[in-house]
């Protein structure tokens, strides 16, 4: 097991470092000029050339590059050309949100999609069954700004029950935090419910066939007790997959709900630094995007072990 | 001692209470005044010398103040300025500062602080530098006296002092303004009305601002950005808001006192909404302009330049861009309408869609068929129709035109590039400017016709930098309109760029919201919140 956590935290370093060069790659073939951006619209050619000398851009990409890895190297992410803020910590304020936003919206979505999952697989054909299936088409194919504007509409312009927009941090209170955060992870949860119901309905209604259901169900078993412990803890694994993919995509930036509720998360903040060409800031936050990603698998890999005794490392 | 029913009672009590609490605690419940903002962007960098950027020109009047500041008439008038005199020759000018002027950090503002301000905004600023070109020597003759002694008399001095937009010439302490001009400040103390709340910055989210209680604002009554700048509330909060309908739900909902510039195709709801009112504060609105890239055919040829301010009709695209007439007015005179300057000379017969003599002129050129390349950026809601409209009336005139999308900053970076099209340069774009940035001949970014020393599009033509420099040595007004008059005539026949109307932007604000100064520049003195 060890070794096999060893190997994989190991793996995390090429990764990284490939990723890092095609993000630096990419920013450098995308058209647009940070230096024109930050200098202005009066500003002359003379102007922006003198900017591009101060922000490091006139030196040849391969000097460029060697200067940007070897600060990676020693945990140096550098400025953000706009702010002149340390990108590390831009993107330690992003992070509260962020996760307070992907968390609230995986705990409802598991709360909700589980159980209807299970149910529409245990109830096959029924109009339960039908119903669950109809919504994850629904919740699948309407765009989450459209449940917003629904939602705000409803809920907070005609009803005034929730604020229309504003994120609040954990530590100026708990109860205010999950109130502000109560629409935008409503909205952003349809889609994740209707993913995860559907492979959880998936998942269980194979179980369901296996022998040892059956075996279980001619030993007079109550039903539920088959679903909970027989059931669904053998569908569990691609659920929990589903799930962690579910996180990582939450935490690596859900631009659109953040835009609409006007949550300050790590979306908008790679959204604004990739339309202003911010450098720094972008290649911090797809390395950061890379390693949750990397972990989050690593995590749901270790899971299938208590899941699953058959799974060794 | 309570049953275990009773007990359950109690518990949901408190937890209803605590819930009714902290919903409470969310809403709009405020001991002190603040004024909540959404501005059109965010704020970005806090350096208004160091960039022309308009939020970082709008963030310097909150933190700075200037030697002079513009009127709603457009006037000149002095702000941290007591008193000036003018020699009878016109060659030294003896500034004394008003009393009672204090920085930030409690530092009286003096006039040492005043002279290396001025240094450093007329390093960089394009008007401070004609400025400089006039002045032999400034000198500090006292804490609060300054002088600056002139090579030739100029009518420029003031108006350079009192610019109004990007770059204005903003006063810091003296070790803030010792920093390169091509350097970032890194310390934000100013003398302006509201402090900046450097610890509550948080970039993409909001910039706070705080009441500088040792301002003093002048006597009279504020006018512009002149005037007594008196703060009614406690703080100014500008909140970043991106999705345009969220911004009007918020400030229907009391969540936003103001917004700065919300969609023109939300006007009409927003009209409607009986806690919004829509207030114009900037009388001259704004102007588009149409780019043409000198450098590379076809437009390197003054007479299809020419043929464009024939062929396009100012309404077409106001209409296409704003679409209702209460917040657009086609106006050709260059400078403006409403500004003393303002003359339709040079340009009574176009502007209003001539394609006979559009097409006369192309044929004058001998145009050969080579392609337009339009950019089109199709991000920005202000701009995004205009390009399509400019194409449909070149192609009507007989000129070839690829219009390329692309988002605003690839636009920004490509109309720098100086190469041929076929190698990732362009032939023309259209943008808008704040008005006020084109009041004057001197301030105008487009009309800078001094070839690698213009701006993107790179006009070279020597009548018209000699006539904008006589423009800037003259201060009889009748004297200033002739010249003007002269240059229009000019630059219809050497066209820099073609002003394509201006609009009118209101700010969108709640109905407990009053005081807003009308000033061509966002300000937030003035401004009082009702209970």
């Amino acid at each position: 097991m060890w070794a096999y956590l060893t190997r994989r935290l190991l793996s995390v370093i090429p990764v990284l470092l490939v990723v890092a060069t095609i993000v630096f790659l990419m920013l450098r073939l995308t058209p647009g000029d940070p230096a024109a951006n930050i200098a202005g619209d009066a500003a002359t050619t003379e102007d922006i050339a003198k900017l591009r000398v101060e922000l490091g851009l006139a030196e040849p990409l391969p000097v460029q590059f060697g200067i940007y890895i070897k600060n990676l190297v020693q945990g140096d992410f550098g400025e953000s050309f706009y702010y002149k803020r340390s990108v590390i910590s831009m993107v330690a304020d992003g992070v509260g949100p962020t996760l307070s936003l992907a968390l609230f919206t995986i705990v409802i979505a598991c709360l909700v999609a589980v159980p209807l999952g299970t149910l529409a697989a245990y109830k096959q054909g029924s109009w339960l069954d039908r119903t669950v299936m109809g919504f994850s088409v629904v919740g699948f194919s309407v765009p989450v700004f459209v449940i917003g504007y629904v939602l705000i509409y409803f809920l907070s312009v005609k009803l005034g029950w929730f604020p229309v927009q504003g994120y609040q941090p954990i530590n100026e209170g708990i109860v205010g935090w999950a109130y502000r955060l109560i629409l935008p992870s409503t909205a952003l949860s349809v889609i994740f419910i209707a993913l995860i119901a559907r492979m959880t309905r998936t998942s269980v209604l194979e179980v369901l066939n296996e022998d040892y259901i059956r075996t279980a169900r001619a030993k007079g078993l109550a039903s539920r007790k088959i679903l909970l412990k027989h059931a669904l803890r053998n569908a569990a694994v691609p659920i929990v997959t589903i799930i962690g993919i579910a996180i990582g995509i939450l935490i690596s930036g859900v631009v659109v709900t953040e835009s609409v509720f006007v949550i300050p998360g790590l979306g908008l903040l790679t959204l604004d630094a990739i339309q202003g060409r911010d450098y720094p800031t972008v290649q911090a936050l797809i390395i950061l995007f890379s390693v949750v990603y990397v972990v989050i698998n690593l995590v749901i890999d270790l899971l299938y072990t208590l899941l699953d005794p058959r799974i060794r490392y | 001692m309570a049953s275990p029913l009773g007990k359950r009672r109690i518990a949901k009590k408190v937890l209803s209470l605590a819930f009714i609490g902290a919903l409470l605690s969310t809403g709009n419940v405020q001991a002190e005044k603040v004024l909540r903002v959404n501005m059109h962007s965010d704020l970005k960098i806090v350096d208004p010398i160091w960039t022309t950027a308009y939020m970082s020109r709008n963030y310097g009047y909150m933190v700075y103040d200037t030697l002079f500041a513009i009127n709603t008439k457009g006037e000149v008038k002095p702000q941290m300025i007591d008193n000036v005199s003018i020699s009878e020759d016109g060659l030294t000018y003896d500034f004394t500062l008003r009393d009672g002027l204090m920085f930030h950090d409690d530092a009286p503002v003096t006039s040492e602080d005043v002279i290396a301000s001025l240094k450093r905004w007329g390093a960089k600023d394009a008007m401070g530098q004609k400025m400089m070109t006039f002045v032999a020597e400034m000198s500090a003759t006292g804490d609060s006296t300054f002088q600056f002694k002139m090579n030739e008399p100029t009518g420029m001095v003031m108006q350079a002092l009192g610019k109004p937009s990007s770059n204005v010439p903003f006063i810091m302490p003296a070790r803030i303004a010792a920093t390169p001009p091509g350097e970032q400040i890194t310390e934000y103390v100013g003398s302006g009305p509201f402090v900046f709340l450097q610890d509550e910055w948080k970039p993409g989210d909001k910039a706070e601002f705080a009441k500088f209680e040792g301002y003093v604002p002048r006597d009279e009554p504020a006018d512009g950005l002149a005037g007594g700048k008196e703060v009614f509330v406690d703080k100014v909060v500008w909140k970043v808001i991106r999705d345009q309908q969220t911004k009007m739900n918020a400030l229907s909902k009391g969540e936003l006192d103001v917004i700065e510039q919300p969609a023109h195709d939300l006007l009409p709801l927003m009209e409607q909404d009986p806690n919004i009112q829509l207030v114009d504060l900037n009388p001259f609105g704004s102007q588009y302009t149409f780019r043409y890239n000198v450098l590379h055919p076809p437009f390197d040829n003054p007479k299809i330049r020419q043929a464009l301010m024939y062929a396009f009709d100012q309404e077409e695209f106001l209409y296409a861009a704003v679409g209702d007439e209460a917040y657009f007015k086609t106006c050709k005179a260059m400078f403006i309408c409403g500004t003393p300057i303002a003359t339709e000379a040079g340009f009574e017969d176009k502007l209003s869609g001539n394609l006979e003599k559009a097409r006369e002129l192309i044929k004058e050129a001998g145009y050969d068929g080579t392609p337009v390349l339009l950019m089109h950026p199709t991000d920005l809601t202000i701009l995004e129709p205009l390009p399509p409209v400019a194409k449909a009336i070149m192609e009507d005139i007989g000129l070839v035109v690829d219009m390329q999308a692309m988002d605003w900053q690839t636009l920004v970076g490509r109309r720098n590039k100086q190469e041929p099209v076929a190698e990732g340069g362009w032939n023309a774009f259209i943008t808008a400017w704040n008005a006020v940035d084109n009041a004057s001949p001197l301030t105008t970014p487009f009309l800078n016709a001094g070839c690698d020393k213009a701006l993107f599009g790179w006009p070279c033509d020597e009548e018209i930098q000699s006539l904008r420099d006589e423009f800037a040595r003259e201060a009889d007004p009748a004297k200033q309109l002739a010249l003007v008059e002269k240059l229009q005539i000019r630059v219809a026949e050497y066209p820099t760029h073609i002003h394509l109307g201006q609009y009118l932007q209101p700010h969108a604000m709640g109905k407990n919201i009053s005081g807003a100064p009308v000033s061509p520049v966002p300000a937030f003195w003035g401004y009082k919140i009702a209970d």
